[in-house]
């Protein structure tokens, strides 16, 4: 695949590699370490599997945040979930919610007692379901931040227009530069860049840091999932902090514009508007979550329904929340690789393909 | 769940579906949040949905801008 | 984890498939073959020295690109006796059928395995048919076993590994798994991938004098050559491997598929491959032996043994370093 050949020639990555040496050698000369953060995922997946943190010297940490939406997803979400399968509701969910704990069980488990869950790789899939003859209940599970929320609302959209009438969706859907600055205020954090985000961009725009950096002054980078955009976005961070610059670089313009995608950003404020949000590990986050409004309530699942989310118990000794601010690598929760696996997991960074633990576990132990 | 490959729109229907494909794999997929799309565009699609369009001339520019370093990186010019 | 009852995960052929073997059926039949769980058990029977297994084929769909269940069956079944050294013979084919499967398709599938049966120069012996009500199973599950010659000079094991052999793989990883995903989800994948299911005693057959240079060879079914890869350590903590990232041998279009749904290509299955570990002096011979073989035209070494802590270490392609872990769950059931 030419293309994705172009992002991954190891000579370039070696020319890469020495810019991030001299720029982490100058802020070694000012007596500085310096910590990143990305905020993705998909980033910690591409960082793990290409083994990128192997360019990083000494200097120079990288830590995963908050970026993993199924990870910062509270516990008690699991237990609505679970609720509703226990009432004969077809639950329709993205693969990885299936194994996450909530406070007494996983949807795997319901599953192998008889519940009906569904795993699709679309929304759409689910409200297809939902519209075929003598179909039973659909909730959707919908978690995600923005580059999930733009589809949601399309799907919401196409529902409403269907009349679909036995579809809803439970949402814990939210938005990121709230947690962003939430992250830049708190002073354990500590984190001196932000690597932004890729598709979350693509939807919200580099605009939507422009107020972080000049509040904070945190240099913010928006960068691709291939190692050479990586570690290009990780040059630039390096090379903004040695120039003592904060700006907005936006290095993925092959994708994201500047004001992101109008289109989605409509859709999304026809269907949902802002609310307070609990996130796992951050506590919550006022404006930073998105509810579905009120009068598309008969596809909101909880008014629906009638179940809501509570604040879930986390499982004792989990460490999930001080992982995703970044105030702990994986290794150092006193559970990780040892009560907590993949296989076992105790906590959702542990069995979400996106989760710090899933990729320390995978990929770095 | 996040797809990072982008894909080539191979058919567009009139109700906001859409054909794309990568490397020969097709796939449905929902077009109605990029303005515009056409056969030839190459998307982001992201839970089955194409949520932007590529810009070529910017991937392009880009790729050269690696393919620069690679070369530079093997002849010692750093 | 739900205590007392079976996860799809446990058929996942990675971490928890390995704790279900390992925690109730190995304490019942501890002290035989089946210690180890090898893919096949070299036994002895009335003086003869032979290699005996067994598989259950459950894929879905029954029909993919580049094959069916039937020939599935066979070649997983005869694969398996040549990796353990065997020349494959005679194999059994069981049948269970759920009510209101389609005759020609069964038709079908029969036709399939006789033809896999007579290129694999094996014979059908024996077999058995059973039919449970509709809803009791999906279509058809088939099972297969097979018996052949243990072949001589083959002493195979985790043990024998030392560091500096040479690890080689005799084709393209992950078709299989792929091109059933990809006709799973809808994916039109014509003429760009389909399932590598094939036989591979040629390849062991090709082996010959070389047999005692072999120290582990397996097929990467289910779970994929990361399967494989960490089986070769046997639990040892004194020995690694380290793979090469731009070695490894992956078809473009596995590689499509992989990207789209998010698969490791290290975790997927391949069903008419072999990965091999042999002395260092040994792999150019067999690699030239296995590229003068249809099935092996794609054979190359893809990474070494080493002195290590029982790691499997990958070389990532743009120069970084990460470890290869067991897959684990459910990303990919019913492949096989």
């Amino acid at each position: 695949m030419k293309y994705v050949d172009g992002f991954r020639d190891p000579d370039a990555a070696r020319f890469l590699r020495r810019r991030i040496e001299a720029a982490a050698g100058r802020l070694a000369q000012a007596g500085r370490t310096v910590r990143l953060m990305e905020v993705c995922g998909t980033h910690t997946m591409a960082i793990a599997r290409h083994g990128l943190r192997h360019f990083l010297p000494g200097n120079v940490s990288l830590c995963s945040g908050p970026g993993c939406p199924v990870c910062v997803t509270d516990a008690g979400y699991i237990d609505a979930a679970l609720e509703l399968a226990r009432r004969g509701v077809t639950v329709a969910t993205f693969g990885d919610l299936v194994r996450v704990p909530g406070s007494a069980g996983t949807l795997a488990e319901a599953r192998a007692q008889g519940a009906r869950v569904v795993v699709c790789y679309s929304p759409a899939e689910a409200l297809a379901l939902a519209r075929e003859p003598d179909a039973a209940e659909v909730v959707f599970l919908a978690v995600g931040f923005e580059t999930t929320v733009a589809p949601l609302a399309a799907l919401l959209r196409s529902a409403v227009a269907a009349g679909a009438t036995r579809f809803s969706m439970l949402a814990a859907l939210k938005t990121v530069p709230r947690a962003l600055a939430a992250l830049a205020e708190d002073p354990e954090v500590g984190v001196n860049g932000f690597l932004c985000p890729a598709h979350v961009s693509a939807v919200i725009g580099a605009v939507a840091y422009e107020p972080l950096v000049e509040r904070y002054r945190i240099p913010c980078t928006i960068a691709g999932f291939e190692p050479l955009d990586i570690l290009f976005g990780l040059v630039d961070l390096l090379e903004q902090l040695a120039d003592g610059r904060a700006c907005v670089v936006n290095q993925y313009a092959r994708v994201v514009r500047r004001e992101g995608n109008r289109r989605a950003q409509a859709a999304i404020a026809e269907m949902f508007e802002p609310v307070d949000a609990a996130w796992r590990g951050l506590g919550v986050i006022p404006g930073s979550g998105l509810a579905i409004r009120e009068r598309f309530g008969a596809f909101d699942a909880e008014r629906r329904h009638g179940v809501a989310v509570r604040s879930g118990r986390p499982a004792p000794g989990c460490r999930c929340g001080d992982v995703l601010k970044g105030k702990i690598l994986p290794h150092a929760c006193p559970m990780f690789g040892g009560a907590c696996t993949p296989e076992h997991p105790v906590g959702p960074c542990m069995v979400s393909s996106e989760g710090s633990c899933a990729a320390h576990y995978k990929y770095a132990r | 769940m996040c797809l990072a490959v982008p894909m080539k729109i191979v058919s567009v229907g009139s109700d906001g579906t859409g054909v794309a494909e990568v490397s020969g794999a097709r796939h449905e997929v929902r077009l109605e949040l990029v303005e515009d799309a056409a056969v030839g565009d190459y998307v982001i699609v992201h839970a089955g949905y194409a949520i932007e369009k590529l810009d070529r001339a910017e991937a392009e520019e880009r790729l050269a801008l690696f393919a620069e370093m690679a070369r530079r990186e093997r002849d010692g010019s750093g | 984890m739900a205590e007392g009852k079976i996860l799809l995960a446990h058929g996942g052929g990675g971490r928890l498939s390995r704790e279900l073997v390992e925690r109730h059926v190995g304490p019942r039949f501890a002290g035989g073959p089946l210690d180890g769980f090898p893919d096949a058990a070299r036994i002895a029977v009335g003086g003869a020295s032979i290699v005996f297994t067994t598989d259950s084929f459950v894929v879905s769909p029954r029909r993919f690109p580049g094959g069916d269940i039937g020939c599935l069956a066979v070649h997983g079944t005869v694969n398996d006796i040549a990796v353990s050294g065997g020349r494959p013979r005679w194999i059994s084919l069981a049948l269970i059928c759920e009510e209101g499967l389609a005759l020609a398709e069964l038709d079908d599938v029969l036709d399939s395995v006789a033809r896999a049966a007579a290129r694999c120069d094996v014979r059908v012996a024996t077999g058995d048919t059973k039919v449970v009500a509709r809803g009791q199973c999906d279509g058809l599950y088939v099972n297969t076993a097979g018996v052949g010659e243990a072949l001589p000079g083959f002493d195979m094991g985790a043990a024998k590994l030392r560091p500096g052999d040479v690890i080689l793989a005799s084709g393209d990883l992950g078709d299989h798994g792929m091109a059933v995903m990809a006709a799973r989800v809808g994916m039109n994948v014509e003429g760009r991938l389909a399932s590598d299911t094939g036989p591979v005693h040629r390849l062991v057959l090709a082996l010959d004098e070389l047999a005692p240079a072999v120290h582990f060879m397996r097929d990467p079914t289910r779970g994929g050559a990361a399967a494989v890869l960490h089986e070769m350590l046997g639990g040892r903590d004194d020995i690694g491997i380290v793979l090469r990232e731009r070695d490894l041998p992956f078809s473009e279009g596995a590689r499509a598929v992989a990207e789209l749904i998010g698969a490791d290509l290290l975790h997927v299955a391949s069903e008419g491959r072999v990965l091999l570990v042999c002395a260092p002096e040994a792999a150019p011979v067999v690699l030239e032996r296995w590229r003068a073989l249809p099935e092996g035209t794609g054979a190359r070494a893809v990474g070494e043994v080493t002195r290590d802590r029982g790691r499997v270490v990958l070389e990532t392609a743009v120069g970084g370093r990460r470890l290869v872990d067991l897959p684990q769950g459910e990303l990919l059931p019913r492949i096989c």
